[in-house]
C-alpha cells in the first residue's frame, strides 16, 4: 500500500542537458563551494532545530527540574522552589501506589500488545486471500483507529456499563450474570485492556499486510508445488518471513502502549481506587487530577515512563537498523 | 474510494470463477467486519435512541423510532467547540507542514553534516508520552502566562505531528531524482526556488498524507486540551464531550450524538483518503 504513495515521480528531466558543469565558467574553490552548501542545508533544518529545541528539549528539561525539586502551584509565581534530589524519587517507589501501578503498566501493555499482534496478525493472513470485497472490508477496518480516542472510549463505557450496557445484556441472554465492568476493581483493568485491543488492531492488521505484500509469491507456488497445506505455508513460510516485520510491530505497540492515558482516563480516571492506574495515568493524576497539583511527583513518575519507553524505543531502533544493514 | 471502485472493476478475467469459489470467505470477512465495526453502530444507534428508551432491558438493537434531540442538542451546544478544533487542526496542519518540510528537503537532498543525528533525535522524539510533554508544557505556559490560548495548543499539538512529517517527507523526497534539481539549477533557479517551484509540487502526496495525520491528531488530542487549554474560552470537541460526561452524566443520548459528530472528519478522510492514511500507518514503521 505504502508503495502507492511513496512511488517515485519520473523526472520530466530535459534531455541532452550535460549532467556535469562542462561549459560553465570555473566556480569557486571546493572548499569553499562546500561550506556554502552546508551553510544552505542548515537553514533549511534550522527551523526545525529551533522547534525540537523549544517545543520538545526545553519542557522535558523543565520535566526534569521539576522531579529534582520541590514545586508547588506557589513556585511557579514566585520561582522558589527548593532544589530536594531525588527525594521525589525515592518518595515515588515507597508510595503504595508504585506496585499496583508497575504491575497495572506491566499487564495493559503486554496483554494488550499479545492480543493486537495476535488478532491483527489472523486478520492480516485472513485479507490476503484477495477475495471479493478484501479491500474494501480491509480500510474499513481501520475506522477504530482513526476515532478520537474520547469517542471511542465513552462508547465502550456505555457498553460496558452494568445496569444498561450492550455487553451485559448479551451475557444475560446467554444465561450469565452481568458483570461490573467499569466499577469493579476485579474487572476495570480488564476493561480498559479489551477498548485498547480493539483500538490496536487496525495499526497491527495494516503493518503485518504490508510485510505480507513483501514475501515473494514464487514460495508459496513452490510450497504448493510440494504438497504443502495451509497451516505448513503459514507456520514454515509466512511467519519466518514475518519475523522482521513482527518485531517491529510488536516494539512500536510497546512504545505507544505504554503511553496509552485518554482511553484509561476517560472509561476509568484509573479506578476504581487504582485497580487500572498505570504509569501514565498516575502521574497524571498527581499533575492534574486534583485541586491541588503535586508537580514534582508528577514529573519523576512521568521521566519514569520516559526511560521505560526510551529503552523499547532504542530496541526497535537497533532492529531496524540491523534490518536495513 | 475511487482506489477502492477501479481496483473492484479492474479484477482479472476468470475472477468470476474465483468470486464463486470465495463467495464464503466474503461472508466470514463480512461477519468480522461487522464485530469489529459493532461498537460504531452501537454509538449511532445510542444517538438516535429516546432517552425514556434508554434504560430499557434488553437495549433496542435498532431505533425504530428514531429522535435527533442528541442531534439538535449538539447543534445548540456544541457548534463552538467544533469551530475551535476545526480552527485548531488547520493551524497545527499549517505549523506542521510549514516547520517539517524544508527541514526534510534538506536531509532529503542537501546532505547536512550531522543530518543522521538530527533524524534519529526525530525518531526517539515520537516515543516520548504526551502526558510527560503536557507537563513541561504546563510549566513553561503558566510562566509565560499563555495558558489557554488556543495558539499554545496549536504549538503543543503540532509536537506529534512534526517528527512524524519530517520522516514522512524525508522518505518521499529521497525518491525524488536528482536530475530534476539539476534541472532547475541550470535554469538559474536557487535552493529556495528549486524548493518551492519544484520539490514542493511534486511532494504534493506527501503533503496530503502529513497534513491528513497531523489534522487528526489535533482533533483527536485529549491530553493537551485537558491541561493546557481547559479554563479558556474556546475550547476543544473532545474537551465539550468529556464535559458533556461530566455534566450530564444520564444523557447518553446526547454524548454519543456528539461522538458521532465527532467522528465525521475521521469518516470523511478515510473515504476520500483511504490510501494516504495507509500509506502514514506503514511509513517509518516499514521500510519496503
Amino acid at each position: 500500500m505504502s508503495s502507492t504513495i511513496i512511488e517515485r515521480p519520473e523526472a520530466a528531466v530535459p534531455d541532452g542537458r550535460p549532467a556535469t558543469n562542462a561549459g560553465l565558467p570555473p566556480r569557486p574553490s571546493l572548499k569553499k563551494r562546500f561550506r556554502a552548501d552546508q551553510l544552505t542545508a542548515w537553514g533549511f533544518i534550522a527551523p526545525v532545530v529551533a522547534y525540537l529545541v523549544i517545543f520538545y528539549a526545553y519542557p522535558l528539561f523543565k520535566n526534569v527540574d521539576l522531579s529534582v525539586r520541590d514545586y508547588t502551584v506557589r513556585s511557579f509565581i514566585d520561582g522558589n522552589a527548593p532544589f530536594v534530589g531525588f527525594a521525589n524519587f525515592t518518595a515515588i517507589f515507597q508510595n503504595p501506589t508504585f506496585g499496583p501501578a508497575l504491575v497495572h503498566t506491566l499487564l495493559f501493555t503486554g496483554i494488550s500488545i499479545a492480543f493486537q499482534f495476535t488478532i491483527g496478525m489472523a486478520l492480516a493472513v485472513f485479507f490476503f486471500q484477495n477475495f471479493r470485497l478484501s479491500s474494501t472490508l480491509r480500510a474499513l477496518f481501520l475506522v477504530p483507529w482513526l476515532l478520537p480516542l474520547i469517542v471511542s472510549a465513552s462508547t465502550w463505557s456505555w457498553m460496558m456499563n452494568s445496569d444498561s450496557g450492550v455487553i451485559n445484556s448479551v451475557i444475560q441472554s446467554f444465561g450469565g450474570t452481568g458483570i461490573n465492568w467499569l466499577t469493579s476493581p476485579h474487572w476495570a483493568l480488564v476493561a480498559v485492556i479489551i477498548a485498547n485491543i480493539w483500538i490496536g488492531i487496525p495499526f497491527n492488521l495494516v503493518i503485518l499486510y504490508s510485510g505480507l505484500q513483501n514475501i515473494s509469491t514464487d514460495i508459496y507456488e513452490a510450497a504448493s508445488l510440494d504438497g504443502a497445506n495451509a497451516s505448513q505455508k503459514f507456520w514454515r513460510i509466512t511467519f519466518p518471513l514475518l519475523k522482521p516485520v513482527s518485531a517491529i510491530t510488536i516494539l512500536l505497540g510497546l512504545v505507544y502502549t505504554l503511553k496509552v492515558f485518554d482511553i484509561i482516563w476517560i472509561m476509568t480516571k484509573g479506578g476504581p481506587g487504582d485497580s487500572s492506574t498505570t504509569f501514565a495515568i498516575w502521574s497524571y493524576q498527581l499533575g492534574f487530577g486534583s485541586t491541588l497539583p503535586d508537580f514534582s511527583p508528577a514529573a519523576a513518575v512521568g521521566n519514569l515512563l520516559i526511560v521505560i519507553a526510551l529503552i523499547f524505543g532504542f530496541l526497535y531502533l537497533r532492529v531496524q537498523k540491523r534490518q536495513d544493514a | 474510494m475511487s482506489s477502492i471502485t477501479t481496483r473492484l472493476s479492474n479484477v482479472a478475467p476468470g475472477s468470476r470463477r474465483r468470486g464463486r469459489r470465495t463467495w464464503h470467505k466474503t461472508l466470514l470477512g463480512l461477519v468480522f467486519t461487522a464485530i469489529m465495526l459493532f461498537p460504531i453502530y452501537w454509538m449511532v444507534n445510542v444517538s438516535l435512541t429516546p432517552a425514556d428508551r434508554m434504560r430499557s432491558s434488553p437495549p433496542s438493537w435498532f431505533p425504530f423510532a428514531p429522535t435527533f434531540d442528541g442531534y439538535i442538542a449538539v447543534i445548540q451546544q456544541q457548534l463552538p467547540y467544533l469551530g475551535t478544533s476545526l480552527v485548531i487542526g488547520l493551524g497545527t496542519v499549517l505549523l506542521t507542514v510549514v516547520v517539517a518540510a524544508p527541514a526534510a528537503y534538506s536531509l532529503a537532498k542537501l546532505r547536512p553534516k550531522g543530518g543522521g543525528a538530527l533524524s534519529f533525535v526525530l525518531l526517539v522524539a515520537q516515543m516520548i508520552p504526551q502526558v510527560i510533554v503536557a507537563m513541561g508544557f504546563y510549566a513553561i505556559y503558566l510562566n509565560l502566562g499563555i495558558l489557554n490560548q488556543p495558539a499554545g495548543l496549536i504549538i503543543a499539538d503540532s509536537t506529534l505531528a512534526v517528527p512524524f512529517g519530517v520522516l514522512i517527507f524525508t522518505a518521499f523526497m529521497s525518491g525524488i531524482p536528482d536530475e530534476l534539481m539539476s534541472a532547475a539549477k541550470l535554469d538559474g533557479a536557487g535552493t529556495m526556488r528549486t524548493f518551492l517551484s519544484v520539490v514542493l509540487p511534486v511532494s504534493r502526496n506527501s503533503i496530503v498524507t502529513v497534513s491528513l495525520f497531523a489534522f487528526l491528531w489535533a482533533w483527536s488530542d485529549f491530553v493537551f486540551s485537558s491541561t493546557l487549554n481547559s479554563g479558556g474560552d474556546a475550547q476543544t470537541i473532545t474537551l465539550g464531550i468529556y464535559r458533556y460526561i461530566g455534566n450530564n452524566n444520564q444523557d447518553w443520548n446526547s454524548i454519543m450524538a456528539t461522538a458521532v459528530v465527532a467522528s465525521i472528519p475521521a469518516t470523511i478522510l478515510l473515504i476520500v483518503a483511504q490510501r494516504y492514511v495507509a500509506a502514514g500507518v506503514t511509513a517509518g514503521a516499514v521500510k519496503d
